[in-house]
């Protein structure tokens, strides 16, 4: 919209007939001489910024190459297992054993047995190591696993207040343990998380012909959570709670809570061992997966299981002889 | 006028108006370079507005802003406005003019002299380290000149620079303007202090309601104004 | 309290003892809250000033956004990068489950709105003051963002600050993709998780003393930088 009317104009500021034109000649030596070497000057934001995010960037990258060339240097596999039996300390005492003799590392993500499943299932882990049998089987028949094998055995109780409200101690049912609870409405915390643990609580219930699920919220409380969590939840709500043996063993905050109930057939508790399917999921490592799953049914791997004490008592039993499939 | 300028600056018709309120209206002049002029007009009368059409900040609502010399260049490169309230970056006062001549695109060794330069010329070469803001309002306003200063502008528009300012810090002001403008710049300002009118202005502009009174030499206003709003302006008493 | 009492008894000794499994679990939180920070400033305080500085169609829609996403819930982030990052999913090829990458590119996730929504509140309130000043001295917006980030890092460094905090203090999402394994993925929190379901209160809250005094020593440390900066450059 502007258009020249005035002289064309030919040149910018630099031209312009301003006072500059004296100082330029006068103080170019000294003054540019001196100034560049105070650092405060150069110091504009543009120099802060580029050495701001050079730094950034320079930690990213650091961290990045770290993490990201570790994994891929070592050797190991993924374990999926689950909460209890990470709690139980078990892996603590059987895994370095495994490491030291195979040069094998391994890296157990503990979650409940459903979601280890899942997990499996997607071809995150390599090995499987939980305790539901009908859900193992499943897995294997499914396609997603190679092979299941039985690998060690522990049991389940009952833990409960130790007055012994729902007048249970000493029973050798567990279903009859459950039916009294439903009727004293007893306190229970369920995990409630899809567990082998919660399962087996379900298929207690079943056998007792009651459904928790009617009484949710009132005495039975529902928590979604893993072992651990559930037994500090009936700590504090003084709640009966079905749990693996090993797991409560070693759990510290056991207030005033007792094992009520033990020995039950349908409480042993068998833990299984899968090598997911590498012809299913490309990613696993087949061969050192293998070489878990061989050492732990192996006479040492089971040994090493035998070996692990809680508290003195053993902890866990290996029963890899009466490998199933 | 051999050199290449962006001047003349004509307002041709020039209306800025928000939500129906005519703020400017129908304001038609030329600026050339040479006279200082200076705008003139009670609280609310539109100086500030007149001001940043002028600088580009603000678009007319009817009406142009021409310079007529820019011939397709950004005329904005070749002003500097120095504000009631300048605000100073959170650097050294030195950094502050460093800063300003690197977006002119100056190269590094140019930019240390010309703000050396100007540092000294406004009597700031000691505080040349000191952070910007912890300088008192007189010193910041100085600063704000030298800033302007060291951008060797064509137009130099100054919001009211004195306003705030006692009356030593107030002549160093208009000293530095003064050199500015002999420097060949040409100073287009607004105050409220009509004596500071008088010491400064070539030209004056009466403004009164967004429309432009008066555009006479100095003398003549301050003698004889023609218009009745500058008259009671000048005897104090006109209120907006 | 006993346990309290006990809590402290706890953190003292893993302090005093320097314990080497505290030590290594110290360490790699730091190495993925950091990296976690940084890449998120890198990435939130730009986008913070375009959403200051520049005007575009749904300007408003991505500030609100940016507000909103402070709020994201960390589990569903981590289900999130675990559904992509799983050997399943887009990104499985990588393998960067269950690795302190996973971690780290969750929790970028979860900070860097923090980082961009607060950054473009500073930055846009500083702009009111600077506007015409810098437009007057001829800044473009890109320059223009340089002078509003660099003018407002005292109050930036609190932003990033704040994002180390989300960051150092979440579980939910490092824990899904991180796996919390012991020597690989385990930090500050997940740990902590892990000793409150063994039942070890004692000990988790020791182990949260010693985060919170980490926490205490950063914000410190950079209060202590932020001060000498601010009496060399006002
Ligand atoms: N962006 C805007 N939107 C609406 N009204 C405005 C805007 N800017 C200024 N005004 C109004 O325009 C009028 C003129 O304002 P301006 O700032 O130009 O006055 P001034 O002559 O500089 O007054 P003073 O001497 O007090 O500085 C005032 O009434 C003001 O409220
Ligand atoms: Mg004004």
């Amino acid at each position: 919209m502007v258009s020249a009317i005035v002289a064309p104009a030919k040149a910018g500021v630099q031209e312009q007939p301003a006072g500059f034109a004296a100082l330029d000649s006068r103080s170019r030596g000294p003054l540019a001489g001196d100034s560049p070497a105070d650092p405060r000057r150069g110091n504009d934001e543009g120099d802060a910024f580029r050495s701001l995010f050079a730094s950034l960037i320079a930690i990213l990258l650091a961290t990045l190459l770290a993490s990201g060339t570790a994994p891929a240097a070592d050797r190991f596999i993924t374990v999926a297992s689950t909460t209890s039996t990470q709690n139980s300390g078990l892996f603590e005492h059987l895994l370095p054993q495994f490491t030291r003799k195979s040069g094998i590392e391994v890296r157990v993500i503990a979650v409940g047995t459903g979601q280890a499943i899942k997990l499996a299932e997607k071809g995150d882990a390599d090995v499987l190591l939980v305790h539901h049998k009908p859900s193992e089987e499943k897995f294997v028949a499914d396609g997603f696993g190679v092979k299941r094998l039985d690998v060690m055995y522990n049991d389940f109780v009952i833990v409960g207040p130790k007055t012994d409200p729902a007048d249970v101690k000493g029973l050798k049912d567990a279903s009859a343990a459950f039916k009294r609870v439903a009727e004293k409405k007893a306190m229970f915390a369920s995990r409630s998380d899809d567990s082998g643990t919660h399962k087996l609580e379900l298929e207690l219930w079943k056998a007792a012909q009651i459904d928790p699920k009617a009484h949710s919220g009132v005495w039975y409380r529902e928590l979604g959570s893993g072992m651990g969590a559930t037994l500090n939840t009936a700590t504090g709500l003084s709640a009966h709670a079905l749990s693996d043996r090993a797991s409560w063993s070693q759990f510290k905050n056991k207030g005033d809570l007792a094992i009520l109930v033990e020995g039950d057939p349908r409480l042993v508790n068998q833990y299984g061992v899968i090598l997911v399917n590498p012809a299913k999921r490309k990613h696993i490592k087949a061969k050192d997966g293998q070489a878990f799953v061989d050492w732990l049914v192996s006479a040492d791997g089971q040994k090493t299981i035998a070996d692990y004490k809680i508290g003195g008592e053993q902890g866990f039993f290996p029963n890899a002889a009466k490998a199933t499939n | 006028m051999g050199e290449a300028t962006i001047l003349p600056l004509e307002l041709d018709r020039v209306s800025f108006v928000v939500g129906g309120a005519p703020l400017i209206s129908d304001v038609s002049c030329t600026l050339a370079a040479g006279p200082r002029t200076v705008i003139l007009g009670p609280n609310g009368a539109g100086k500030s507005l007149l001001l940043r059409l002028c600088h580009g900040f603000l678009q007319p609502t009817s009406g142009r802003v021409l310079w007529h010399g820019a011939n397709g260049v950004d005329p904005l490169r070749f002003q500097a406005m120095v504000f009631q309230r300048p605000v100073m970056l959170r650097r050294s006062a030195a950094a502050n003019i460093l800063y300003a001549l690197k977006l002119r695109g100056i190269p590094r060794p140019e930019r240390e002299r010309i703000t050396a330069d100007v540092l000294g010329r406004t009597g700031l070469a000691r505080l040349a380290d000191k952070p910007a803001r912890v300088l008192s309002v007189g010193e910041q306003q100085r600063l704000a000149l030298a800033r302007a200063w060291a951008l060797k502008p064509q137009v130099l528009f100054l919001d009211e620079p004195t306003a705030s300012l006692d009356p030593a810090a107030t002549f160093a002001v208009e000293g530095i303007v003064n050199a500015i403008r002999a420097g060949g710049t040409c100073i287009v300002m607004t105050t409220h202090d009509l004596a500071q009118a008088r010491r400064m202005a070539d030209e004056v502009m009466f403004l009164h309601h967004g429309r432009l009174l008066e555009k006479t030499p100095a003398a003549s206003f301050f003698a004889a104004p023609a218009s009745e709003p500058a008259r009671a302006f000048l005897k104090g008493e006109l209120s907006w | 309290m006993g346990d309290i009492g006990e809590a402290f008894a706890a953190a003292i000794r893993l302090v005093v003892g320097l314990d080497r499994s505290l030590i290594e679990i110290v360490l790699l939180s730091f190495q993925v809250n950091l990296s976690a920070v940084a890449a998120a400033t890198v990435l939130g305080l730009p986008a913070g000033a375009a959403l200051a500085l520049v005007q575009f169609p749904g300007r408003r829609a991505a500030i609100v956004l940016a507000n909103a996403l402070m709020g994201l819930p960390p589990v569903v982030v981590g289900l999130i990068v675990y559904l992509l990052l799983s050997r399943a999913g887009p990104f499985g090829v990588f393998g960067l489950l269950f690795t302190p990458t996973a971690m780290i590119v969750a929790q970028v996730i979860l900070v860097t709105p923090i980082i961009a929504a607060l950054t473009r509140q500073i930055l846009e309130d500083l702009w009111q003051e600077y506007e015409e000043q810098l437009r007057s001295l001829g800044a473009g917006p890109g320059r223009a963002m340089g002078a509003l980030l660099w003018d407002g890092r005292y109050s930036l460094t609190t932003v990033v600050l704040a994002g180390f905090g989300r960051a150092s203090a979440e579980v939910g999402a490092v824990m899904i993709v991180g796996g919390n394994i012991d020597h690989v993925t385990r930090i500050m929190t997940t740990a902590i998780a892990l000793e409150v379901s063994k039942g070890d209160l004692a000990l988790a809250l020791g182990l949260g003393i010693v985060l919170i005094l980490l926490s205490v020593g950063v914000n410190t440390l950079v209060l202590v930088m932020r001060e000498a900066m601010q009496r060399e450059q006002g």
